[in-house]
């Protein structure tokens, strides 16, 4: 019955508490590894050596943490604004949309002009999208769970109905666009770094990478510390307090949510602009849910976010490197794993708290 | 018997610290059978943490409870009923839209078949109500109960689980003043049957009309332990605060000014489409305090809302020094810019965001200031110089301005809101409930800011549930009853009686 909160210093709240968690995920995947009649132990060995053992193996961890970055900040945003918003699928869709668009019909722009165009494009697709269910909230009442869930089948159709019927390739059998032109891409970090004399493995690892570090960065100066932050924070602890400051919780809900879903436009830019190079069909890949375990396990804190994606990076990574050693383990086993990773970041946190706090008191009187 | 009989509660040295905070040193009390024992201190004496402790939410760092003479531990408030204690919160733990019966047994079912359960307890309802007057309508929704009435399900759930000692938190902070009489009634008819009943209360006036003994904790400690007929009011508070302190407030007579406010005919209608402010037209003067004396709940939350801009009314016009405020003046930033500034009521869920640190809480409002950071952005050695500048000026304790604020006891937190507002020197303060759970030193400082204020030439409204502190600080009371502006008095020739009249809706003075 006791619903006071437990209070844990501050290092154990947002580092040993998470930690926690994700070694209780990792045994609780071992044991699922063990039932399929493999050896945990050497399942991690593979799944580190695949994702961190080599720079190509790190390339690819980083190339997915690229993603995760982008849409667990894109869940964390809004969080810091009491919204869930769980169409990061969606407004990346609609993102990719954009920027495809912006890559095909402004191809005469030289690239300096060009990719920032596109970037802008994809950022203002994503906005737009999770605007709409922002604006809903607001001013109908209409909960964002259900409006961005709702929005992700939308674009999902939309993007089908477009490379079919509209932008698709004419002549091609697949739904996808023309490939961009080559000054509308990305740089690939093995090309970018090699006037620095490194010489890195080809991987899918690109410039987007840069911009997921400025964009974990500028959260952190957004939420921590401006006046539109404060203001989001306001809301979402506290919306009477809020409206009794003089911050329309109506207004912060919308543009949170557009900064939401702005964020996870870059997913699409990694993806589109970055590796792809033309619009193809489920980009996303459930990156988008991904994210809010991402944002959940991070705390909605840019360094926890950052450290999250680069664990789901290594899991995803490592475990394509897993499947392919160990035929008996599928990908899915990672999905699993990450299933659960947010039930115990997510849904069991207090289970932990309760055992972190125990613990910590029982080493205090002792 | 008495003196055999081993007391009903016994604690000994008992002591709690959260982190570097210690919220009970060395505590000891003890309660005898069949007695009414009151606890009195200041907010963060450790009164509630104490109580916590005996009700098992919390566990004791170190000490000893015993009850009727049994060493017992007490880890959950499942085990503090089962040793026969019972809580009745201020803020009541009731399920709204069930019945009073259905919320008696919730939690005491008895068994997988409510059926059985139900009929059980509504024969021990019974009994109980006989054999302690306590009229209640076993079917009736508590959500369609007074408070007063909600109260007595609190006590009745704690006496069907087989209560033999009541702990009540503040129980009169919700109630009207009848309502107040009639649970000093059952308090003492409880006493009769030989219960034994912990009153927490900084109402010392509560304390001097129902208890046998009372005991005084200040900063964590017991400061006394005296008999109720051998005490008094000022002996207590002085206990409590460890100094003298003024319970009169002492002020000048007042220098009133031109008129700054000016609301006519302004009506608010609710969500629920019911008229909760009906035609009230007002006028605040510079230098001078208008009080609002009402009971809870007759249009006093809706008129401070509509000031502030916090509700738009559905009639009527206010004017801020001469000049009629639009729907988009009265924005409650634009309010602030013009110097209307509002202490809120509930200073929980409306004038702070517990969840931010107090430096963070003193800028609420007033994010937009370029004095907090370059452009968009803030400056956070900026806003914690100025929120320790506040802090100190208010004497809030601790001065941390890093100490999230919902550790702050609600004396202090009350002191931050008011150093915020008051810091930006406003032209026009509406006040609701300034001294509402605040302990007594705070009180007398809160009132001199007040007072101090309206010498400056501030035009002040004030909302209170305390029509004490109403008649002491008004220069003017207005009487509000179901939405209406019932009369006005000048406070000199204000008295209790005529005020409560006016406030139950019998207009003008008869004859």
């Amino acid at each position: 019955m006791s619903a006071t909160p437990i209070e844990l210093p501050r290092w154990a709240d947002t580092a040993l508490v998470p930690l926690v968690s994700v070694v209780a995920a990792l045994l609780v995947a071992g044991l699922v590894v063990l039932g399929i009649g493999e050896s945990p132990l050497e399942a991690t060995a593979l799944l580190l050596k695949g994702s961190l053992g080599s720079l190509e193996g790190l390339g690819f961890t980083l190339y997915y943490a690229t993603n995760f970055v982008f849409t667990g900040l894109a869940v964390a945003v809004a969080f810091h604004a009491g919204l869930f918003n769980i169409g990061g699928e969606g407004q990346a869709t609609v993102a990719g949309i954009f920027a495809a668009l912006a890559c095909l019909w402004l191809a005469p722009l030289p690239g300096i002009l060009l990719v920032p165009l596109a970037i802008l494009a994809a950022a203002v697709g994503g906005a737009a999208w999770a605007f709409i269910p922002g604006y809903l909230q607001a001013v109908r009442g209409s909960h964002v769970v259900i409006t961005t869930i709702m929005f992700n089948f939308i674009a999902a159709t939309l993007i089908v109905y477009l490379l079919v019927e509209v932008i698709g390739k004419p002549g091609s059998m697949q739904p996808e666009t023309a490939d961009f032109a080559k000054h509308a891409t990305l740089t690939p970090m093995h090309q970018l770094l090699a006037p620095l004399g490194l010489k890195l493995p080809k991987t899918p690892l690109n410039s987007a990478f840069l911009l997921a570090l400025a964009a974990l960065v500028a959260v952190w100066l957004l939420i921590y510390r401006s006046r539109l932050g404060y203001a989001i924070r306001t809301v979402g602890a506290n919306p009477r307090a809020a409206a009794y400051a003089g911050i329309s919780p109506a207004r912060i809900t919308m543009v949170a949510m557009a900064l939401s879903g702005a964020l996870a436009g870059g997913l699409a830019v990694n993806e589109v602009m970055g590796v792809q190079h033309r619009l193809v069909l489920d980009f996303t890949a459930g990156y988008g849910f991904v994210g809010v375990a991402v944002a959940l396990m991070g705390r909605g804190h840019p360094v926890g976010v950052g450290l999250a994606a680069l664990l789901f990076g290594a899991l995803y990574q490592g475990g394509a490197e897993l499947s392919f050693d160990k035929p008996t383990i599928t990908r899915d086993m990672v999905v699993v794993i990450g299933g659960v990773v947010i039930l115990f970041a997510g849904a069991l946190e207090g289970l932990f708290r309760r055992l972190v706090a125990g613990t910590l008191r029982l080493g205090r009187g002792g | 018997m008495t003196g055999t009989a081993p007391a009903a509660i016994e604690l000994y040295s008992i002591s709690k610290s959260f982190g570097p905070v210690a919220a009970n040193r060395n505590v000891s009390l003890t309660v005898a059978a069949g007695s009414i024992h009151g606890i009195v201190g200041e907010n963060g004496a450790g009164k509630s943490t104490l109580m916590s402790i005996l009700y098992g939410f919390y566990e004791a760092d170190s000490g000893e409870i015993r009850v009727g003479g049994e060493k017992r531990t007490i880890s959950s408030p499942a085990e503090a009923i089962a040793t026969g204690i019972g809580m009745v919160h201020q803020h009541f733990m009731l399920v709204e839209p069930l019945s009073v019966v259905e919320n008696v047994v919730l939690g005491a079912e008895g068994g997988t078949w409510l059926k059985r359960g139900i009929a059980k307890a509504r024969a021990e309802l019974a009994r109980l109500s006989a054999q302690y007057g306590l009229a209640i309508d076993p079917d009736a929704t508590v959500a369609s109960l007074s408070v007063g009435l909600q109260q007595r399900v609190e006590i009745l759930k704690a006496l069907y689980r087989g209560a033999e000692v009541l702990i009540l938190d503040e129980p009169t902070a919700v109630l009207t003043p009848a309502e107040a009489d009639q649970l000093f009634e059952l308090l003492r008819a409880l006493k009769a049957q030989g219960k034994t009943v912990i009153l927490i209360t900084h109402k010392l006036r509560e304390i001097m009309a129902v208890t046998d003994r009372v005991s005084v904790m200040r900063r964590g400690e017991m400061v006394a332990h005296v008999e109720t007929i051998s005490t008094s009011p000022a002996a207590l508070a002085e206990a409590m605060v460890g100094r003298r302190v003024l319970l009169r407030v002492e002020k000048a007579p007042r220098q009133r000014g031109a008129p700054v406010l000016e609301a006519a005919g302004l009506s608010v209608v609710d969500a629920r489409g019911h008229e909760t402010l009906r035609e009230a037209s007002l006028t605040l003067y510079e230098g001078e305090i208008v009080g609002i004396a009402g009971v809870a709940g007759n249009g006093q939350s809706e008129l401070l809302e509509v000031l502030a801009g916090l509700v738009q009314p559905t009639r009527g016009v206010i004017r801020l020094d001469g000049r009629i405020l639009t729907t988009a003046d009265r924005s409650p930033a634009n309010l602030r810019r013009l110097g209307l500034m509002h202490i809120p009521e509930d200073r929980q869920k409306t004038g702070l965001v517990t969840a931010f640190a107090a430096a963070e809480n003193m800028i609420l409002g007033y994010h937009d200031d370029p004095a907090f950071g370059p452009g968009p952005l803030l400056a956070p050695s900026a806003i914690r110089c100025h929120a320790l500048a506040g802090m100190q000026a208010y004497d809030v304790r601790p001065a941390d301005p890093t100490l999230k604020t919902a550790k702050f006891s609600g004396g202090n937190q009350q002191k931050l809101v008011l150093a915020r507002e008051i810091e930006r020197a406003p032209k026009v303060l509406l006040v609701g409930q300034p001294t509402r759970g605040v302990d007594i030193g705070a009180i007398e400082f809160i009132h001199r800011r007040l007072i101090a204020l309206r010498d400056a030439g501030v035009a002040i409204l004030l909302v209170s549930v305390e029509l004490e502190e109403v008649m002491a600080l008004s220069d003017r009371i207005l009487a509000l009853c179901g939405g209406r502006i019932t009369g006005e008095r000048a406070a000199e020739e204000a008295d209790e009686r005529d005020l409560g009249l006016l406030m139950a809706g019998v207009s003008e003075r008869a004859a």
